[in-house]
């Protein structure tokens, strides 16, 4: 009778697991992360780092942390990449649906009422901080959505585990007159302040600045915190042999291949109709 | 405690210990020893200091570097090094790189039932020259190798160790064949613990890095990533 959700069935096992058999949880992907979005005259500046990280091991130095909800509306994550991804790339389906159905471009509220109202239903399960941020018809638009379903409108907001380095940042440099360069540069620094201060995030810093009509997404706008500072000279070579060979088989590629001749009668069929 | 859904809660206890991250490593050869160590010492997610050294150089001829926790680290440096000035000033020579790692023992035993936080690798010349490195267990067990690292990136830096210093899990070159020449181990140790500090949170900043031979040590410092 269960309709969709999450299926608890193995929660008491797992609790057991862990208490009896000394299991050891399997550590999630989170995104440690520092997400920042500011908004300016024009629009709306995003920015986020790109690590990866599960548990204090970095899973991906280079990710995409700034998602795509509709062309003009874009979301940055926190907390475990795969609720974060999964969640943007929900409500971005559902966004387009709605959109096309209506006959109207979508507006930054209609996400975020999408977002928090699919958080919420999920009680924090769903560990998913998101930054949402777009330019619509009713102008620019700036909200923080936290795993649980509560939203804030703000004009300047950060979060992630570097959320407080760049918001001290933030605090230090907003101004509610500024334009886009300014904006571009105290995003630019809070999500630094965030890459060098906290270490859940790091690697590179990207942009994306939104405007009535217009979308630039500068990914690794700067790389100087990622750069290897010493390589080996001598590369490590390993002559062919190192690893011992104890089977081989060879399949012949050409065994594979079957012509079945009545499937391409069916397809000429279905041409015609 | 227990919740509505009947599982248990363990009430999180105080803890005299504390991690503050790091990587440290050896290797031996057969007349040199280098030693290296990462700078940084964090605590959860928040960068406590980009410098703070976990290396002391107790002789010319021997070295200790160590991981955990860094008041422990401290405080078992500060008595090594006082214990070496005494032996020096009462027989006259410093002490042997086999006397200073059987010290380094018997002073984390004798903390057995309030250990040290620390996890430490002693590296010198012993007494015919030949390079040796000592790895511990944070009780005072004692072992020498040809190699060892500690710390929060130990497990990324010891299997690179293992495959290009014990030539494990490699057919292509003989360990008679295989001569491990000093600049080879510097190379070595310097691009382990620079890919440590790609992939784990807790070792970056800086390196010190000290290759002790039969002239003494050299002591060097090169940057990691920052971030």
């Amino acid at each position: 009778m269960q309709k969709g959700g999450f299926n608890f069935d193995l929660y008491q096992r797992n609790v057991e697991l862990i208490e009896k058999n000394n299991y050891k949880v399997p550590k999630t992907t989170k995104t440690g992360t520092t997400i920042v979005g500011v908004v300016f005259s024009d629009g709306v500046v995003l920015g986020a780092d790109t690590r990866a990280t599960s548990g204090p091991i970095v899973a991906d130095p280079n990710c995409e942390k700034i998602h795509k909800i509709s062309d003009y509306i874009w979301c940055a994550g926190a907390g475990t990449a795969a609720d974060t991804e999964n969640t943007t790339g929900m409500i971005s389906l559902q966004l387009e649906l709605l959109s096309l159905s209506t006959g109207r471009s979508p507006r930054v509220r209609t996400a975020l009422t999408l977002l928090k109202n699919f958080l919420f239903r999920y009680h924090g399960y769903i560990s998913a901080a998101l930054v949402l941020g777009g330019v619509d018809f009713t102008g620019p638009h700036l909200h923080m959505i936290h795993p649980h379903g509560s939203t804030s409108t703000l004009p300047y907001i950060s979060m992630g585990s570097g959320s407080l380095a760049a918001m001290a940042v933030l605090e230090t440099g907003y101004n509610s007159k500024m334009g886009e360069e300014d904006a571009k540069s105290l995003v630019h620094q809070a999500i630094l302040s965030g890459i060098l201060n906290d270490l859940g995030s790091g690697g590179n810093v990207d942009l994306c600045v939104i405007k009535h009509k217009s979308m630039e997404f500068f990914r690794n706008v700067d790389t100087t915190n990622s750069k290897r500072k010493f390589r080996k000279k001598l590369p490590y070579m390993f002559k062919s042999g190192s690893t011992k060979i104890l089977e081989k088989e060879i399949e012949e590629k050409m065994r594979k291949m079957e012509i079945v001749n009545e499937k391409e009668s069916q397809i000429e069929e279905l041409e015609e109709l | 405690m227990e919740t509505y859904l009947g599982e248990k809660q363990q009430a999180s206890q105080w803890s005299p210990y504390i991690n503050n991250g790091g990587s440290c490593l050896a290797v031996a050869g057969d007349d040199f020893a280098v030693i290296a160590s990462d700078t940084r010492m964090s605590l959860g997610y928040s960068i406590k200091t980009r410098y703070s050294t976990k290396y002391l150089k107790i002789t010319e001829k021997c070295s200790i570097v160590s991981s955990g926790m860094q008041a422990d680290i401290f405080t078992l440096h500060k008595v090594l090094k006082s214990r070496a000035q005494i032996y020096e000033q009462k027989h006259g020579k410093p002490m042997s790189t086999d006397a200073v790692a059987k010290l380094v023992s018997r002073l984390l035993y004798y903390r057995r039932f309030f250990p040290y936080y620390t996890f430490n690798i002693v590296a010198g010349i012993d007494d015919e020259g030949v390079g040796c490195v000592f790895s511990y267990d944070a009780i005072g067990t004692l072992e020498r190798v040809k190699y060892s690292a500690s710390g929060s990136g130990s497990s990324l830096i010891e299997p690179v160790l293992d495959n290009q210093v014990a030539l494990k899990n490699r057919n292509d070159i003989k360990k008679e064949d295989f001569k491990l020449t000093k600049e080879y181990a510097i190379d070595l140790v310097k691009d382990a613990i620079t890919s440590a500090g790609e992939r784990d949170i807790y070792t970056g900043d800086f390196v010190e890095i000290s290759v002790i031979d039969i002239n003494g040590t050299h002591e060097e410092k090169f940057e990691l990533r920052f971030d």
